[in-house]
């Protein structure tokens, strides 16, 4: 039996790892990152001169399990049509017999390293109620994330914010008319008749059975952490964004002063709200989070919080500042203007 | 569902050497002692710095205590890997005979199987393997798992080598060890094209047919030396290296 030098394994290791293309319309360009499931690369769409992305699943299509989840994240996203959702346009098998989709590539950064350079809370908010955009058109398809973080969000090129990663996804409901159409060795779903609302959504697949613990921990809700899966729905993600939103409005311990802005309470008490223990305390809805930080930007009064006199009259001065200090000088001026004919 | 994740075609050692059916249970010790053997043998050599001799009978030991203790029989996939389990055996049957004070000495009645110490100890003595970088037990682990990827692969060549002399495709082979086992970074298909007044093209072609049927043949030994699916998975990650890359 012939000796492996150090050198031949990692040769071996390397070029064995590297998915054959041939047969399909791609060329490989690099590798990007690894996921759950597999290795991203960056390849070329020969058919129509374009970059895509190819997500490999690092095993053969006969690891019947991986197969179905990928499969499975595939047709997921394939439902999913929006802006801010990373769009596929391919799913197959390659000829080393590993299952790979195609989807566009999108040039940018993660949101935890693009969030560096965006300095002002506003801003951050803004780029949060995109997500929430993007989530809250999931859920209203019947999709759950159950991964959201910042690592799972990209930033583009030209400010386009997409939630990338939808491996781990749940179907809570069945769209209509999209049952037919699914092939039923990858169905994972189950008829709106079965469900009588989130609470009592049965996951079809066995891939996340009862106890099996999926999601990250720090954005993962309590309910998920415990692999409770039945009481897991819309209301988890809401967890997870509460969490997300978290990191976005606390400046990073080490950040410069400009970085620097005040710890409001009433964002506090969003975010403690979208991450309560209890899933009955949380947000209803993604549309509902999202409201109350519109109305947050907007220097009106949150549903999460009950306002004192003085947060009133706090909130009231934050919003209009300018037209109460135009109004505060005039009255000044006046008031001198007058003592000083009285005298 | 388990038919599911472990059709027929597949099976594994924990599975098979606790087999009735003696073919079958010599195949899996067979199959087992193939992947193991040598990393064992460098183990004790460095882990525990023996001697050649020293450790040429230890690890003939090991594997007549493997048999004759039924170790495979008490192995659980659920608590962890083959692998571990095995180094574990290892730290645990050197100490005990250290313990004793006094080395087995195998012979007569006890299982002697036949091993290729020489060549073993001529991988050793190599500039591959630096024992003074493995001081912590981190690093032991990594080099148990480096030496059992080495012969895991060295396994999945011969058996690639028997292949493509099976279909006739011996010239795909050679290709495939000039580029691929060489390990000489000056190597590139035009080279190989050249030298075998072929055309690159065919060059790329054959080498991605040896690289997949490489790749599929090491899953298939893999997948043999592990517990569980689970485990299976965790170890291709690891063997392919595919975070590594």
């Amino acid at each position: 039996m012939k000796f492996l030098s150090d050198k031949a394994v990692d040769r071996l290791r390397q070029d064995a790892n590297v998915p054959d293309l041939s047969g399909t319309r791609y060329q490989l360009l690099e590798r990007v990152a690894r996921g759950g499931m597999g290795v991203v690369y960056r390849a070329l769409d020969e058919m129509l001169g374009r970059r895509v992305a190819l997500k490999v699943l690092d095993l053969p299509a006969a690891d019947v399990e991986l197969a179905r989840r990928l499969n499975r994240e595939a047709r997921v996203l394939a439902r999913l049509e929006h802006p801010g959702i990373v769009p596929v346009h391919d799913v197959g098998t390659l000829a080393d017999g590993r299952v790979f989709y195609a989807m566009k590539f999108v040039e940018g950064q993660r949101l935890d390293k693009h969030i560096e350079t965006v300095t002002s809370l506003p801003d951050r908010l803004r780029l949060f109620l995109r997500i929430c955009d993007a989530v809250a058109f999931a859920h209203a398809r019947g999709v759950l994330h159950r991964d959201l973080k910042p690592a799972n969000v990209m930033v583009g090129a030209f400010g386009e914010v997409l939630v990338m990663d939808w491996g781990l996804a749940k179907i809570l409901r069945e769209q209509p008319g999209v049952a037919a159409e699914e092939d039923p060795e990858v169905s994972i779903l189950h008829s709106p008749e079965a469900s009588g609302g989130p609470a009592d959504a049965i996951e079809a697949t066995q891939v996340t059975g009862q106890g099996t613990v999926l999601g990250t921990p720090g954005y993962m809700s309590p309910e998920q952490a415990r692999g409770d899966v039945t009481h897991v729905d819309e209301r988890s993600d809401i967890f997870s964004l509460g969490a997300f939103l978290r990191f976005l409005v606390t400046p990073p311990a080490t950040a410069n002063s400009h970085l620097r802005w005040r710890q409001d309470k009433a964002l506090e008490a969003i975010c403690a709200k979208a991450t309560e223990s209890n899933p009955a305390n949380r947000y209803a809805s993604v549309s509902e989070l999202s409201a109350d930080v519109s109305r947050y930007l907007d220097g009106l009064p949150v549903s999460a919080r009950k306002e004192t006199v003085f947060d009133r009259a706090a909130r009231f001065y934050r919003r209009y500042t300018v037209a109460i200090l135009l109004i505060a000088a005039y009255l000044i001026a006046r008031t001198l203007i007058l003592l000083f004919f009285h005298r | 569902m388990a038919g599911d994740q472990f059709p027929v075609t597949r099976w594994s050692v924990i599975d098979a050497v606790k087999s009735e059916d003696p073919t079958r249970h010599e195949r899996a010790l067979d199959t087992l002692f193939a992947a193991y053997w040598k990393p064992v043998y460098k183990y004790v050599r460095l882990r525990w710095n023996r001697p050649a001799e020293d450790a040429q009978d230890l690890t003939q030991g090991f594997f007549a205590e493997v048999l004759e203790r039924e170790l495979m029989a008490k192995y659980d996939p659920a608590k962890s890997k083959l692998r571990t389990y095995l180094r574990l055996c290892v730290d645990s049957f050197v100490m005990n005979q250290e313990k004793a004070a006094r080395r087995q000495k195998r012979g007569g009645n006890a299982t002697h199987l036949a091993l290729d110490f020489q060549a073993a100890e001529g991988e050793l003595a190599g500039a591959t393997i630096d024992a003074a970088s493995i001081p912590s037990p981190e690093s032991l682990e990594q080099f148990f798992e480096k030496e059992w990827v080495r012969s895991l692969f060295a396994l999945a060549v011969e058996d690639l080598r028997k292949f493509c002399a099976q279909r006739g495709r011996e010239r795909t082979f050679r290709l495939f060890e000039d580029y691929d086992l060489s390990g000489d970074p000056e190597i590139s298909y035009e080279k190989l094209a050249a030298q075998y007044a072929i055309p690159v093209t065919e060059v790329t072609n054959a080498l991605s047919w040896a690289r997949r049927e490489f790749r599929r043949i090491a899953l298939e030994r893999l997948r043999e030396l592990c517990g569980s699916d689970e485990e299976f998975r965790r170890e291709a990650r690891a063997v392919f290296g595919s975070d590594a890359a």
